[in-house]
């Protein structure tokens, strides 16, 4: 599904070039369940919007279902979002006056489905996410979970083969955020590839492949069968933190 | 709330455009409803004393036209259409010359053609105009201004039929005419006119073969100042005036002064639009900078679009749209407001004395209402183009992470 070779990306701010990405190789499947670990500056964000196409890379290959990612054109790229990925945001980033309905019914207005349909969609999304009730609420009238909820159907509604989530449970308090880690779960166990930044060791547990990225590389990926030692390791590291 | 502020740069901007040109329009009513009808393409021709001597008269030398100068014109210049020879009566400062009964009154008496009326329209309200027969016939017959039938006359009185003695000679009224132009060819007040057959007034006040005045007008494509000249130098040789001699033959073209107040009104409806244009223009750059405002507002807003698949297009036309209706909404209200204005301005005037006003009808054109939308629609997809354009060239991710809600 998704395949990164060799991936650089530096920013220049004024004179600095700040080298963030130094050689991704990965590979992921359909239907994976993954977590992008590391400290801040690792950078994971910068990856996540390199496989979200908000970012070009610099330098490598990136192939989205097997088409080469290379310098296209804004109009391409905002369709192959709409087509392919769907987005989680720690801030959620509703469009705040336009209701919860209509925040999930948006990308399906740019794929220009009538209105009557996308909104029928839409309230079938929420229904899913348990929020059929507050379908017409403004998202400043709605608590954390909530609204993180509309954004995963929101994500959810344009049929993505790819859920990108830029920690999705970062504003969340622990009992929300394995509610919403839940319906997470779920979405993957439809086939949906899903790939979450996330610091928090228990919400990267909760995924099948945990990438744990250091200083621009791949320091190490843990598989399912190791999490178990995994858990040990980092358990140990916390403590001492 | 403060884009409909901003916006009140472009509805000044074409309220100010409209009310302006409505009010250049009404003066330029005002003006030319009163010379509208009178023939544009007319000249006019007196006598002044010669200032150069020649063929051994010396200068100072007074002379008139005669009947045989018109006969020549007639005959030998093809551009003449109308010709009118005039004579000048007493007129109303020389004291009464009018008597009827017991009432007298002080007039401008002239002796005209029937073309006189081709040139300078009357309407006769009672009676007819003057005629050919009138001319051939020597008869004595006059028409008369309302002002002269008002004083000569009762209200409840027939003016047509009855006798006035016009400085000594008895007329029958035979008609009673207003001026349907306010251009004055011969001093004092048009109303207080009495005109005779020229044929008559030549026999009956002894004036002989003399004429005063004459009118002409040209033929359709030939510009009256060319056949004012041709007929000046006619007239020099005919009556031994040095060529030179810019005095003798005086003499007025209408079409000149038609050309000044064309050249007035059109002075006046551009200035209008320059002003107008400038304010708007000042406007619209209000709004554009207020749309550059809402753009970094809305930086995150537009980056989730994206994220979510909103092309660059797309947005592009969200903005453009939402400026296009924020300076049409604002423009199309100036445009309503200014219309209104003049409709009331309008409605106050035509409650007034209509022949006493030279401001009328002020009003614009449909062409101009439709000139200033398209104007309008124009500099809002102006004024929406460069912001729209920021909002896209900040990449999507960029903001998304703008600080904000």
């Amino acid at each position: 599904m998704i395949r990164l070779e060799n991936i650089h990306k530096s920013y220049v701010t004024g004179n600095n070039k700040l080298h963030v990405l130094k050689g991704i190789d990965l590979h992921i499947e359909q239907g994976e369940f993954v977590s992008i670990m590391g400290s801040s500056g690792s950078g994971k964000s910068t990856l996540l919007n390199i496989l979200g196409l908000l970012d070009v890379h610099d330098e490598g290959s990136y192939y989205l279902a097997g088409r080469q990612i290379a310098s296209m054109s804004e109009t391409k790229a905002a369709q192959l979002r709409n087509e392919y990925l769907g987005f989680v945001f720690q801030s959620f980033n509703l469009i705040s006056f336009k209701n919860a309905m209509e925040n999930v019914a948006l990308p399906l207005y740019y794929q220009k489905v009538s209105r009557k349909k996308r909104n029928l969609m839409a309230m079938d999304f929420l229904d899913r996410m348990g929020l059929k009730e507050w379908a017409e609420h403004m998202p400043n009238e709605l608590s954390g979970g909530q609204k993180q909820r509309i954004a995963i159907a929101r994500a959810l509604i344009s049929k993505p083969k790819v859920i990108l989530a830029d920690e999705p449970t970062g504003a969340l308090d622990t009992a929300t955020s394995y509610e919403v880690m839940e319906i997470i779960k779920e979405i993957n166990g439809e086939g949906i590839t899903v790939i979450l930044v996330t610091h928090e060791h228990d919400i990267a547990a909760m995924t099948r492949k945990i990438i744990r990225l250091k200083d621009g590389q791949i320091q190490e990926i843990i598989r399912n069968g190791e999490l178990g030692r995994f858990r040990h390791t980092y358990m140990k590291e916390l403590e001492t933190a | 709330m403060r884009s409909f502020m901003t916006a009140f740069g472009v509805f000044w901007g074409i309220f100010m455009l409209i009310i302006m040109s409505g009010a250049g329009r009404a003066l330029e009513n005002g003006i030319m409803d009163g010379i509208r009808s009178f023939a544009s393409n007319s000249a006019f021709f007196w006598t002044e004393r010669t200032s150069v001597p020649y063929e051994g008269f010396q200068r100072g030398r007074r002379w008139l036209y005669d009947n045989k100068d018109i006969e020549y014109i007639r005959r030998n210049i093809k551009e003449v259409e109308y010709l009118s020879p005039r004579l000048f009566g007493p007129n109303s400062y020389s004291g009464s010359n009018t008597i009827r009964g017991e009432r007298t009154g002080a007039f401008n008496i002239f002796g005209d053609y029937p073309d006189y009326f081709k040139i300078d329209p009357w309407t006769p309200l009672e009676g007819r105009l003057l005629n050919e027969i009138d001319i051939q016939h020597n008869r004595k017959v006059c028409v008369i201004g309302e002002r002269v039938r008002e004083v000569m006359f009762n209200k409840e009185e027939k003016a047509i039929g009855q006798y006035l003695k016009v400085n000594g000679v008895y007329f029958q009224v035979v008609g009673v005419v207003q001026p349907e132009t306010q251009i004055n060819i011969g001093g004092g007040q048009k109303e207080e006119t009495i005109i005779i057959p020229f044929s008559t007034m030549q026999q009956a006040y002894n004036f002989g073969d003399k004429i005063h005045f004459f009118s002409v007008t040209s033929e359709k494509g030939t510009p009256v100042s060319v056949l004012e000249e041709k007929l000046k130098k006619l007239l020099k040789e005919r009556h031994q005036i040095a060529p030179d001699d810019k005095m003798a033959v005086a003499s007025f073209n209408i079409e000149v002064e038609w050309t000044k107040f064309s050249n007035l009104f059109l002075g006046i409806q551009v200035l209008t639009w320059i002003v107008g244009i400038g304010t708007l223009f000042a406007g619209v750059i209000g709004v554009s900078n207020i749309m550059l405002v809402i753009i970094k507002e809305r930086t995150q807003e537009i980056g989730i679009q994206r994220a979510i698949g909103a092309t660059p297009a797309k947005i592009i036309t969200h903005i453009v749209a939402e400026s296009v209706f924020l300076t049409t909404l604002a423009g199309y209200l100036g445009l309503s407001l200014g219309v209104g204005l003049l409709q009331l301005v309008n409605m106050v005037l035509e409650s007034g004395n209509p022949d006493e006003m030279f401001f009328r009808r002020p009003e614009v054109s449909f062409n101009m209402a439709v000139a200033a939308l398209a104007v309008l629609v124009i500099s809002g997809i102006f004024a929406g183009l460069i912001p729209a354009k920021r909002a896209i060239s900040i990449k999507p991710i960029d903001a998304i992470r703008d600080e904000g809600i």
